[in-house]
């Protein structure tokens, strides 16, 4: 089957910085992708070299099996939801969601229809005639979405979509960026420097560092078995632990992680492995401990109810060893 | 860390200026009121109020015999306006304007448009130099300058002359209305000077229009498939129209208003500025040229009308 988004040993650089670095994906058609990292890894690019915003420096990409480099954005059957919206002032809702229909010479009433579907489609039924400026962030969101999947493109990319969204309606908006994929079972790549919301929604994650991928997996894969020191301590708060600790355990010398809720809190007495409590806070349902251990620092999330321990108090901690995952990447 | 020794309360400043900034602080319309004051009567009563004053003028009509104004109230002298000599200069004027207004916005936006997306760093300063540089040396320099330019022993006749183009000149001179003896004397001579004299007023609001324009809006548009012209048309036109609309009214109301440009550089015939000019002084008719005065007002009243009744200023 051919990929929705090949792209193949791509790079762009910017004179010396190399914002992208022979960078390989495949994602399948009808996925939910998810590029992650920090600011200035690398995602952004690569979702502007897919629109065909940026071109890049060297390698190959494709859409559906169609060469891509060399294609204005205009010929891509490619829509993208930008992160600050980038709604037209001067149109209303609808003339802005009706957009790509007007260029394309749809008569008024027939893309105003289709206007107002997408419009249902987002939950912003009767808001056509406001101006983007009458409207809320969240729903100018919707506009957008609204806007992008109106002519049903091949592939929807969304910029880090919910980045300005508070939390609550950033929560309810992942809930339906899911369903409305499923719905309309196109393809989406969804740039975002959260980890959560990205192990959350995405079939497949890909960890961007720097210009490079560094693992690409379901969210489980990269969740539980990080490859590299950088993914294990980005994705999620990872416990890292040096070599020479590994070795104790496991008589391996290499980087391994280890899930704060992987570990247990035990009385100290007859304990084969003990600790020092550092810090504890409060969390709700669970406390995070801080835990000072053969010369690492760890920290566990342990539940709340039935946990005594204080700081600077001794406990025995305890793991079980299938739970420390060994690292193949050196960084 | 360092203790001051003082209360929760600081005391009060001393002086005039602590003294101000409690009372000030206290009643904050009264500083308003104090700033705004000055203006306000300079605003209302001299520039406001004089022009009150003229309109009034309008109003009252000149006795033929005495040549002395009559205060009373009339529209005669309205009526006046609408002679064929008077309608003829208005007329005249409109079009003028029109067509100054029309190609400065022409010339105006490719230069605004690379000035906004492209000039970084010193080669915007570079632009911005060279839009304001002629507006800093002398108004009557320049047109002299351009008279010398389009006078029959002119550069440009030397121009024509030396590229055996001449009588593509001489055949552009023989068209009625725009041609005449030379581009000197001709209304095509004042359109061109006209047009160099107002074209910064021009450039500087389309620039500044433009340069609000968000690039992503241009990404966005492409992204949807508009080609390059469809979103210059679509994106980038109707949010850059209301700085080409600002433009307009200078370009516009300048050339209704200028009176030197058209006697320096020009037919005889007249247009509104020169007409008031004759009115008012030599003629001694006050009240026509007060009547003359409001046309330009009248005319920028319904341009604006117009521009806002066609969503120039949707994207405001």
């Amino acid at each position: 089957m051919t990929s929705a988004v090949s792209l193949q040993q791509v790079s762009r650089h910017f004179g010396p910085i190399r914002a992208m670095d022979a960078v390989d994906l495949e994602i399948a058609p009808g996925e939910f992708f998810a590029m992650l990292g920090p600011s200035g890894s690398g995602k952004t690019t690569c979702l502007r070299v897919i629109a065909g915003f940026e071109q890049p420096t060297a390698g190959h990409i494709e859409i559906f099996g169609e060469t891509a480099e060399g294609v204005p954005p205009y010929r891509r059957n490619v829509n993208t939801v930008f992160q600050d919206y980038a709604l037209f002032p001067h149109l209303n809702v609808l003339d802005n969601v009706a957009y790509s229909l007007m260029l394309r010479k749809v008569d008024k009433a027939e893309r105003h229809r289709q206007a107002e579907d997408a419009l249902a489609m987002v939950k912003l039924s009767g808001y056509g005639a406001r101006r983007p400026g009458q409207l809320s962030g969240g729903q100018r969101q919707r506009v957008a979405l609204a806007r992008a999947i109106v002519n049903r493109p091949k592939v929807l990319l969304l910029d880090e979509p919910l980045g300005a969204l508070d939390l609550k309606l950033r929560e309810s908006m992942q809930e339906e960026l899911k369903s409305l994929q499923r719905s309309l079972g196109i393809t989406f790549i969804f740039v975002t420097h959260d980890q959560g919301e990205a192990l959350s929604m995405a079939d497949r994650v890909a960890v961007f560092s720097d210009g490079k991928v560094m693992q690409v997996g379901t969210p489980e894969e990269i969740y539980n078995r990080p490859n590299s020191r950088f993914v294990a301590d980005f994705v999620g708060s990872s416990n890292l632990l040096p070599p020479d600790f590994t070795a104790t355990i496991t008589g391996q010398r290499a980087w391994a992680s280890l899930r704060p809720e992987a570990i247990h809190i035990t009385p100290s007495d007859g304990a084969a492995m003990q600790g020092r409590v550092t810090a504890r806070s409060f969390m709700g349902s669970t406390v995070r401990l801080g835990l000072y251990v053969n010369g690492a620092s760890l920290h566990a999330v342990v539940p709340a109810s039935g946990n005594s321990a204080n700081v600077d108090d001794m406990v025995g901690v305890l793991f079980a060893p299938e739970a420390l995952h060994l690292m193949e990447r050196e960084t | 860390m360092i203790v001051l020794d003082t209360g929760a309360i600081l005391p009060r400043r001393g002086g005039i200026f602590g003294a101000l900034s409690d009372a000030f602080w206290r009643h904050p319309k009264l500083l308003v009121f104090l700033m705004l004051t000055p203006p306000v009567l300079w605003f209302g009563i001299i520039y406001l109020g004089s022009l009150l004053a003229l309109l009034l003028q309008s109003f009252y009509s000149l006795d033929e015999f005495s040549g002395l104004v009559v205060p009373e109230f009339t529209l005669s002298t309205y009526a006046q306006l609408f002679r064929p000599s008077n309608f003829d200069i208005i007329v005249r004027t409109v079009l003028m304007a029109a067509a100054v207004t029309l190609a400065s916005g022409i010339v105006a936006f490719p230069i605004a448009y690379m000035a906004a997306r492209y000039a970084k760093g010193k080669w915007k300063a570079l632009f911005y130099l060279g839009v304001m540089l002629p507006l800093w040396s002398s108004y009557l320099v320049k047109v002299y300058a351009w008279k010398l330019i389009l006078a029959k022993e002119g550069i440009l006749n030397w121009v024509f002359e030396s590229l055996r183009l001449t009588p593509l000149l001489d055949a552009f001179l023989s068209i009625p209305v725009i041609g005449g003896n030379s581009l000197s004397v001709s209304y095509t001579g004042t359109f061109l000077v006209f047009l160099y004299i107002w074209l910064p007023y021009m450039i500087l609001p389309t620039q500044a229009a433009l340069e609000r324009v968000p690039v992503n809006l241009i990404d966005a548009s492409g992204d949807l498939g508009a080609t390059p012209f469809q979103t210059f048309w679509h994106v980038i036109f109707p949010l850059a129209l209301p700085g080409l609309v600002a433009g307009s009214i200078f370009t516009f109301s300048l050339t209704l208003g200028d009176y030197i440009i058209p006697n320096i550089v020009g037919s005889s015939r007249q247009i509104i500025g020169q007409a008031v000019y004759a009115q008012q002084g030599s003629a001694g008719n006050i009240p026509l040229a007060a009547a003359f005065t409001v046309v330009p007002i009248v005319i920028m009243g319904l341009y604006l009308w117009m521009a806002k009744r066609l969503g120039a200023f949707d994207a405001l």
